[in-house]
């Protein structure tokens, strides 16, 4: 990792392995795949399994992306099927051209 | 089928209920808030939504070993713990007996992003994790409806409203939700659709300027309740409710008779004075002396060892002292003792259910034997006369059934008929005393009559009632030709009688000494014929005795005569 490019730390709150959680990771993951300029971290945190945390980081919706840096915080609920408001919201820049491809790719988790 | 009719029946066992420990509210609503139900609490801004929540949560951690959980989504954990210490409540303390959790739910709409399906599956986790740590049987949500704000998709909340309100139900826990009033509906986002076992409706309404409280349950599916407008309370011990329709004729009386402080007075009921627990109208116009009567009764009460609750709207404790001890009443020792407990405060303060509201509560406090309104006239200081009848004659039944002696003043403005009171609750009291000034000769004098006393044979007359430095003392009157006759007229009538009593006896001794005189003269006219008499016979005898000697000298000087013719 190059120490030029900023690092956006993520978060990505789910409860158990239910379709829509799945469905944001599989879309999370395809986002992230794509050639960005920046250094990303994901963490993928299962709240059944933690359920203290859904308090302390004010988690309600499920999923929910949170992106702890850079500051201000922002918070991306839904299984981010819509990769243009992701991308937006984390305020993220992308290579050019890159863009259909990964919304091509979209998995959606609402059946 | 008889097998089928039964096993029916066998299964509808009453809804369960579970008490707030609200004072009134579990009366109205016949046992409390229903058990394992969701019931949802609206109203306007500012009507104590939030303060009826938290006590019902409050309330059952404290006296019916109830945890609770308060899932707040607008005030942090502190704010509310602030808000409500001012009710006595410490929810800190509960917090760390882990009688009570308490998640703050933040919800930032500008922060949040929508892409995509979601539920909220994080709330449950909360909610389910806050239900664990303390063992909760209650839930508070405040407001619920604060998620509408937060998230844009109204059809998921929707689902996870109906979900929720099926969870909550599943586990048993009972729940109560705030929300704000809409338009013409209930609550501005319909929550009622989901959730209709119980509502209760809280309003805050402004009337000539005195804010009232009313609580109503519009809707209680499975049992019956009070269906109302009651008025609520909220202060330093938290939230009452004034339960004022349940009250039904059914108190039992008592014969034990107690004297109203003043002797005469007694004498006049019978000799006995007033019954216990009746209700004792004292009636008359500025200046008559009620203050003085109901003093008078509270200090022979005090003296017997009985509490007193006097509730004046007119003097301070001490102006009432003072005055008091004027007239050889003096009240000083029985509040330092306790035994009387006065408390004044302005009638405009606020609107009568809030007066009547206070005074039932001054009453639960003080447990007293005897109370004094005075003078319940003003109470009706911006309410109309059916208002403050129908609150009086619920105050008069609570007084009643808890065996209570109570007098209450009621103030007659000059000019209107005297045996009428303008709230024309005189038909709902047993006692009813009634004073009036009667003008005449340029004095005003007071006057006292019984005008009915239940149950008893009292006294029909008129008397005069004089205020004297050693307390009240009743006067017979004088009833003349022209008509009854107090103060100086009957001073100047009673020493016109004198004199002329004194006359009568006057002549009586004048004439008793010309007999006398007269009897004297005639036994001196006795004595001086009877000297006459004796004279005459004193005279007589002398006659006779001459007339002896001189028969005798005739006798003798015969014989002398004879006897020298026979010599010789």
């Amino acid at each position: 990792m190059k120490s030029s490019k900023k690092l956006i730390e993520l978060r990505l709150y789910v409860a158990g392995q239910t379709p829509r959680s799945l469905a944001a990771i599989t879309n999370l993951k395809k986002i992230c795949a794509g050639d960005f300029e920046e250094n990303y971290h994901i963490e993928v945190i299962d709240l059944l399994k933690n359920p203290a945390l859904a308090r302390d980081h004010q988690i309600l919706a499920i999923p929910t992306l949170v992106r702890s840096l850079p500051v201000p915080i922002c918070k991306i609920i839904g299984d981010l099927s819509d990769t243009e408001r992701v991308v937006v919201g984390l305020d993220i820049r992308k290579a050019k051209g890159k863009k259909a491809t990964v919304k091509a790719h979209a998995v959606t988790g609402a059946r | 089928m008889p097998s089928r009719a039964n096993r029916r029946t066998a299964g509808l066992l009453p809804l369960e209920k579970t008490p707030t420990g609200i004072p009134g509210f579990d009366e109205i609503s016949e046992g409390g808030l229903p058990k394992g139900r969701t019931t949802i609490i609206c109203g306007g801004a500012g009507c104590g939504k939030t303060m009826l929540g938290i006590e019902f949560l409050v309330r059952g951690a404290q006296e019916y070993n109830e945890p609770g959980v308060l899932m707040a989504f607008e005030e942090t954990p502190e704010d509310i713990a602030r808000n409500v210490a001012s009710l006595g409540f410490d929810i800190e303390d509960l917090a760390n007996k882990k009688k009570l959790f308490l998640d703050y739910i933040s919800v930032e709409p500008h922060e949040i992003q929508e892409s995509g399906d979601y539920d909220l599956e994080g709330l449950f986790i909360r909610l389910q994790s806050a239900v664990d740590a303390v063992g909760a049987k209650r839930v508070m949500f405040d407001t619920l409806e604060a998620l509408f704000s937060g998230f844009s998709n109204p059809g998921i909340l929707r689902a996870e409203f109906r979900r929720l309100f099926r969870w909550l139900k599943d586990r048993g826990l009972t729940t109560v939700i705030t929300a704000e009033r809409g338009e013409g509906t209930l609550t501005r986002h319909g929550l009622e659709e989901y959730v209709s076992d119980c509502v209760v409706l809280l309003d805050h309404r402004i009337k000539d300027q005195i804010s009232a409280r009313r609580l109503r349950i519009v809707k209680y599916r499975g049992t019956k309740h009070g269906a109302d407008e009651y008025p609520f309370l909220i202060d330093e011990r938290g939230m009452s409710i004034l339960p004022l329709t349940s009250l039904q004729l059914q108190h039992t009386v008592s014969s034990e008779r107690i004297s109203s402080g003043v002797p005469d007075l007694d004498e006049m009921l019978e000799g006995k004075g007033y019954f216990r627990g009746s209700s004792i109208l004292v009636t008359g116009t500025a200046g008559s002396g009620k203050t003085t009567l109901a003093a008078s009764f509270v200090d022979a009460a005090c003296r017997r060892g009985e509490r007193c609750l006097y509730i004046d709207f007119e003097e301070s404790r001490d102006q009432v002292a003072r005055n008091m001890n004027s007239v050889g009443i003096d009240l000083d020792p029985w509040s330092k003792k306790g035994l009387l407990t006065h408390e004044a405060w302005r009638p405009t303060q606020f609107g009568i259910e809030m007066h009547l509201l206070r005074i039932h509560k001054l009453i639960e406090k003080v447990q007293p034997h005897c109370v004094v309104i005075d003078p319940i006239t003003n109470l009706m200081n911006g309410s109309t006369d059916k208002e403050v009848y129908s609150m009086l004659m619920r105050l008069l039944d609570f007084l009643k059934v808890a065996g209570i002696t109570a007098i209450f003043i009621s103030l007659t403005s000059g000019g209107t008929e005297l045996e009428r009171t303008t709230v024309g609750i005189s038909s709902l009291t047993d006692t009813w005393i009634l004073l009036r000034d009667l003008e005449l000769n340029g004095e005003r004098n007071r006057c006292l009559y019984v005008l009915k006393s239940r149950g008893m044979a009292h006294s029909n007359q008129l008397r005069e009632f004089v205020i004297t430095g050693q307390g009240l003392r009743l006067l017979p009157v004088y009833i003349g030709p022209g008509g009854v006759l107090t103060g100086s007229s009957r001073v100047t009538q009673e020493s016109a009688e004198r004199a002329e009593a004194v006359q009568k006896q006057q002549e009586i001794e004048r004439k008793q000494q010309d007999a006398a005189r007269k009897r004297l003269t005639i036994q001196a006219q006795v004595t001086a014929l009877q000297a006459e008499l004796d004279a005459v016979e004193k005279e007589e005898k002398t006659l006779n005795r001459e007339e002896k000697d001189r028969e005798k000298q005739d006798r003798e000087d015969l014989d002398r005569l004879a006897k020298s013719r026979g010599s010789r």
